[in-house]
């Protein structure tokens, strides 16, 4: 009887997660099929759509463009990011607890709010839909990223670790830059890749900020509007695999300490 | 000379968000309360209209409460896929622990676009699931209903949010003492007797955490409704989509945004304030 559930319970939890990676082996499957219809069963297996993806100009254009967005907005979250954390772990501020709260926010509340009230107020200060106010979208959910992964490895940080750089003469930036610094090391690295991967994965913003030139998602929402493309399995294999290994290697990070 | 460093560190972070974050949402918010004249272009006239219409015209009330009650079934769905899973991990498994962890961890972050296309080559007419059914013989003609329809939309939607279910709920689950469970069983309560008494009030709190957040990402989503929904699949944020696009109404399309804020907001207030009174107990 305890075998049976057992049994019952093992199955059912491998049956939810089956459910959690079929259909993404199944794009990665599908993506070396020479034929164009997604349908059972294979019959001959060919690198095509890569080569067809690899051709496809205004596709390589959204990659580039996303990369672009996902490198600098990455970068401009971590300027404002990395002071932003250190001054909150060390000092105490008046409503530092709704600041707190408020840095969520673009994480918290629906993309899809923060997107039309992005798209609605920009142009009231000069930015006209572009890339340019894509990169500034996103630099503002990055932010929330970078500021809760690095205040969270603070949090851990042996406080008398900078006083010690301090009575040992230390100036604040030496403190800083050679005491600091090397021990939140890894939880960056962790917060840019995780930062990359959502960047080049973000739509709700990006959708309602964008103006001609896509970014990677957009265009593969286009593409999925129109009807089903196997290129698109093929630049998704890619993306899987890139991501994966990504947040792998920041999971990896975040635990160091 | 440290008060200014206090202040100095944090300005970069104050100015970009009242600039980039705190004024739009304020602005829709104003937004919201204004009218637009025949052209869709916003006028600065102060009135409810907008409210008004939200609460009156069915389109928009039985929309937002259709798409509510989507969200419950969604969250609920994906409570009920994520108990085994999490009770799995956490009692049976002994061995390779984190990389179960990390099967559940790691779809949480991946390409949402990607998982919803996913179903969308598995569900369609030529796709996997009718090929594969026709190639049986079991049916003649491929399904239609299974892509393009509400049930679509909402497979996909428990697809992508089971993840965000799952890691607070097996995080509760860790935290139970494994003494508990023993004892419970040494004073002779079968398995399922535990689980009723003693497991489930300890994983409710991430139980009820990870329900609002899928509740939330429901609620805010309008990417799984236009991807794989039929001709009359409407969630709410579909109407916000269409009102800042092609029927450019851009106060209604504020007004229901800030509807949907204010949901969400009271959502995640009553989740969390449970929570902590929970911690304290």
């Amino acid at each position: 009887m305890q075998k049976l559930k057992n049994y019952i319970i093992s199955f059912s939890a491998f049956s939810v997660l089956w459910f959690l990676y079929f259909p993404i082996l199944i794009i990665m499957w599908f993506s070396f099929n020479k034929e164009s219809v997604s349908s059972f069963p294979i019959e001959h297996y060919s690198f095509d759509w890569y080569v067809k993806l690899f051709n496809n100009e205004s596709m390589m254009q959204a990659v580039r463009i996303s990369f672009f967005i996902a490198i600098s907005s990455t970068i401009a979250a971590l300027l404002i990011g990395i002071p932003s954390a250190y001054a909150l772990h060390k000092y105490n501020y008046f409503g530092k607890s709704v600041l707190l709260k408020i840095i969520l926010l673009p994480i918290t509340l629906p993309g899809i709010v923060t997107g039309v009230a992005m798209l609605s107020f920009f142009p009231m200060i000069g930015i006209q839909l572009s890339l340019k106010a894509v990169l500034i979208g996103h630099t503002t959910f990055l932010i929330a990223i970078m500021i809760t992964q690095i205040l969270t490895r603070f949090k851990k940080l042996d406080p008398y670790l900078e006083m010690a750089a301090f009575d040992l003469g230390a100036s604040p930036m030496q403190a800083f830059f050679k005491v600091i610094l090397p021990n939140i090391k890894t939880a960056i690295i962790g917060a840019v890749l995780l930062s990359l991967v959502l960047s080049m994965d973000e739509i709700p913003i990006t959708f309602f900020l964008i103006s001609r030139e896509n970014t990677l998602p957009i265009e593969i929402y286009g593409m999925m509007r129109r009807g089903i493309t196997p290129e698109v399995n093929a630049i998704s294999t890619i993306v899987f695999l890139m991501s994966s290994t990504a947040i792998f290697l920041s999971l990896k990070f975040n635990k160091e300490n | 000379m440290k008060n200014l460093n206090k202040y100095l560190l944090l300005l970069p972070l104050l100015l970009w968000l009242l600039l980039f974050l705190v004024l739009p949402y304020l602005f829709i918010l104003t937004q919201s309360v204004f009218a637009t004249d025949d052209f869709g272009k916003v006028v600065y006239d102060l009135n409810f209209d907008s409210y008004i219409k939200i609460f009156t015209n069915p389109l928009y009330y039985q929309t937002l409460i259709r798409t509510f009650f989507y969200a419950i079934l969604v969250a609920l769905v994906c409570i009920v896929l994520s108990l085994p899973l999490a009770y799995f991990i956490t009692f049976k498994v002994t061995k390779h622990k984190s990389f179960y962890y990390t099967l559940i961890v790691l779809p949480f972050w991946m390409s949402y676009i990607v998982r919803a296309y996913a179903w969308k080559i598995i569900l369609g007419q030529e796709g996997i699931l009718n090929s594969s059914l026709m190639n049986m013989g079991i049916i003649e003609k491929p399904l239609r209903f299974v892509l393009y329809s509400d049930f679509s939309v909402l497979l996909c939607l428990v697809y992508i949010f089971l993840p965000f279910v799952c890691i607070p709920i097996y995080t509760s689950f860790e935290q139970i003492s494994k003494s508990l469970v023993e004892a419970s069983k040494d004073l002779g309560a079968n398995s399922w007797v535990t689980f009723k008494k003693v497991i489930f009030p300890l994983i409710l709190p991430g139980v009820i955490s990870g329900g609002t957040l899928a509740l939330v990402l429901t609620l805010g989503d309008f990417l799984a409704a236009s991807l794989l929904g039929g001709p009359n699949t409407l969630f709410i944020s579909n109407i916000v989509q269409n009102l800042f696009g092609t029927s450019n109404d851009k106060p209604l399309g504020s007004a229901v945004g800030v509807v949907l804020l204010v949901l969400v907001f009271l959502l995640l207030e009553l989740s969390s304030r449970y929570e902590k009174k929970h911690e304290i107990q």
